[in-house]
């Protein structure tokens, strides 16, 4: 007959409890690991979170548009000769248009993951304001789409967007451009376009994005008058705006659609380099930072571990000598390490809730109001895994050191 | 091996290497008998604290052959020999190396639980009963650090017996107690290697505790003086 006596884990509370302040300090220390990686973590989602969500106020999932094509030098000319046509490369001067736009947006609402597909036309156009002109950019959308996709009505301040679907000649300004004219919904302006067409145009509505650049020159107005801007047709198009459900993957459905429409699809990652590039440089200060942290903590616990190991070598020696084998003193203190590191750990998360929860608290102003935080369960469970790994190895490495220990060499003394 | 031996050594020998090569044991060929009880006696140095550390397995850095209980345990690796000595060997050291965080029950019990035999509960009443021949009952439950010396070198000597080894090994097992614990503990021992079989061999500087055993091997310089130290 054979019974289990789990004797290691006894030995390892009796550690745990006998040595209650050397416990509570390890555990503070990996307390406090956890809790700054989890909270730091949750700051950086939601700051990213913000950033994305500023970023969609304007560029869309995919953008498909007609790239400029630069014309290449013909290779070879007529069969049989050497003779080799040189031409200048340079942008061919054709029409960035897309060709049977209706048939795209058919296809591309039928494909996978695909919740929002809207036309977009834009116009280089001057605002005018008495002798002096604003330049700006003009986008011709069909409100109804563009709402669901940028979410416009979010950041309109003044008058109503959908105003723009009754009134043809409607026009919502950015608050950047109103200010520097000084025209309030319901106010007429004039708008010349590059065609040199002039429009005079009926202020639906402000908007404030509250990145400044856009509020001082971007409008929008329905595609048709785009159109008559451009003195284009009613099938002219430049752009088709996508989203898609899976924003992240946003660059695998790009491809995709370039591969499906021949024309090129830019995800908005590709179209947003820099704020991806600062973003991707916080992550990894955070990274640094957090995992510093809690290497630190699991230093503190393997320092007191040692510590432990060298103040019981004897109790080692006597545990070898009546029959543990080497697992089983491996056992006792990776078993007092995962005491040690859950303890801390659940005040760690503990910690990291407080401070979560105090710092969605604090306003911190502009269209952000309070900090953007909050409780992020993914973050919690990363910092559990690590959490049990660092201590883990905190209390495997001196405890292999101790299951090595000769307990001849200790008695012999 | 013989029916009745329980250990047996084949021209056993050793090398300390600090601080220089040094033949510290040669040619050590002895045996010990079931229900024996077996003294080693010698002066300071002369090699029979390190004889019984190989004995005992927990030195395995020697040449020759050593058995136990009819399985050659040399060569074994660190597992295999803790295993033999959960089971089968019972070891009592000058010092008592208990565990202090625990209760003087709980040290006894700690080699038994490692074995899993038996249940918590006839462990703990195996305990009772081994602390009762030592006369420790009403300090059962007392934390090993607030003992006396005396008491504490029963308690180890309760803990050595809890598995009822073979082999009970004792490096100068009474070493730390007076006349009174001495013969306490002689007389227990008599009585296991008597009544219960168990064989014994201590090392020992007390000659009327060695006079006083079965069998006394005499060392001198790392060599076997005496197989049956004869007393005058």
């Amino acid at each position: 007959m054979n019974y289990k006596h789990n004797i290691s884990s006894e030995i390892s509370v009796s550690y745990v409890v006998t040595k209650k302040k050397l416990t509570l300090i390890a555990a503070l220390g990996v307390t406090i690991g956890i809790a700054i990686f989890v909270f730091m973590n949750s700051m950086l989602k939601g700051f990213d979170r913000t950033s994305t969500d500023a970023i969609f106020k304007t560029v869309p999932h995919i953008r498909l548009f007609k790239d400029d094509e630069t014309s290449r030098p013909l290779k070879k000319s007529a069969v049989g000769t050497n003779e080799t046509v040189i031409v200048n490369p340079k942008i061919v001067p054709e029409n960035n248009v897309l060709l049977n736009p209706d048939e795209l947006i058919k296809l591309l609402k039928n494909q996978d993951n695909v919740t929002v597909v809207t036309p977009q036309t834009n116009v280089n156009v001057f605002y005018n304001n008495g002798r002096s002109q604003i330049s700006g950019l003009s986008t011709g959308i069909d409100i109804g789409e563009a709402n669901r996709m940028f979410n416009i009505k979010s950041f309109v301040v003044e008058g109503n967007a959908d105003d723009l679907k009754n009134i043809q000649n409607g026009i919502l300004l950015g608050v950047g451009i109103a200010e520097k004219m000084n025209v309030k919904t319901g106010d007429n302006i004039s708008i010349t376009s590059s065609k040199n067409v002039l429009k005079i145009m009926r202020v639906v509505g402000l908007f404030r994005t509250n990145n400044s650049n856009t509020d001082k020159t971007r409008s929008y107005i329905n595609t048709s008058l785009a159109q008559q801007l451009l003195q284009k047709n009613t099938s002219y198009i430049t752009d088709i705006n996508i989203n898609v459900k899976d924003f992240d993957n946003a660059v695998i459905y790009a491809d995709r659609f370039s591969k499906l429409t021949g024309y090129k699809a830019e995800d908005w990652k590709a179209a947003n380099e820099t704020l991806m590039a600062a973003s991707r440089m916080r992550r990894i200060i955070i990274t640094v930072v957090t995992f510093a942290i809690l290497l630190v903590a699991g230093f503190g616990i393997y320092n007191i571990l040692n510590m432990t190991i060298s103040h019981k070598i004897n109790d080692i020696a006597i545990l070898k000598a009546i029959g543990f084998r080497g697992e089983d003193v491996i056992r006792i203190f990776v078993q007092q390490a995962l005491i040690i590191g859950v303890i801390g750990m659940v005040m760690g998360l503990t910690l990291a809730t407080v401070l979560v929860n105090i710092l969605s608290h604090v306003y911190v102003g502009g269209d952000i109001g309070y900090f953007p935080i909050r409780f992020e369960p993914i973050q919690y469970l990363r910092g559990l895994i690590f959490g049990f790994l660092v201590t883990f190895f905190a209390g495997y490495i001196p405890a292999r050191k101790a299951a090595n220990v000769d307990p001849v060499s200790i008695f012999r003394k | 091996m013989g029916e009745d031996t329980i250990l047996e050594t084949k021209n056993v020998g050793k090398y300390f290497y600090d601080p220089e090569k040094f033949r510290v044991l040669d040619d050590i060929t002895i045996k010990a008998y079931k229900g024996e009880f077996l003294t080693l006696v010698g002066k300071s140095g002369c090699g029979k604290s390190t004889l019984l550390y190989l004995l005992s397995t927990m030195d395995r850095e020697y040449d020759g052959e050593i058995w136990i209980d009819d399985n050659r345990v040399t060569g074994l690796n660190q597992n295999a020999l803790a295993a033999i000595r959960n089971e089968k060997i019972g070891f009592v050291f000058q010092f008592h190396y208990l565990l202090p965080e625990f209760s003087s029950l709980k040290n006894v019990m700690i080699p038994a639980l490692r074995l899993g035999k038996f249940s918590r509960e006839e462990i703990e009443h195996h305990a009772y009963q081994k602390l009762e021949m030592l006369g420790l009952k009403e300090i059962a439950l007392k934390p090993a650090s607030k003992l006396s010396g005396g008491q504490q070198q029963r308690v180890a000597i309760a803990r050595a017996l809890i598995n009822n080894p073979k082999i009970i090994m004792g490096d100068e097992p009474t070493g730390n107690l007076d006349s009174k614990n001495t013969s306490i503990v002689f007389d227990i021992f008599k009585q296991l290697t008597s009544e219960l079989g168990q064989t014994i061999i201590a090392v020992t500087h007390d000659n009327d505790f060695a006079k006083a055993s079965d069998r006394t091997i005499e060392m001198m310089d790392g060599k076997i003086v005496s197989l049956n130290k004869t007393w005058n």
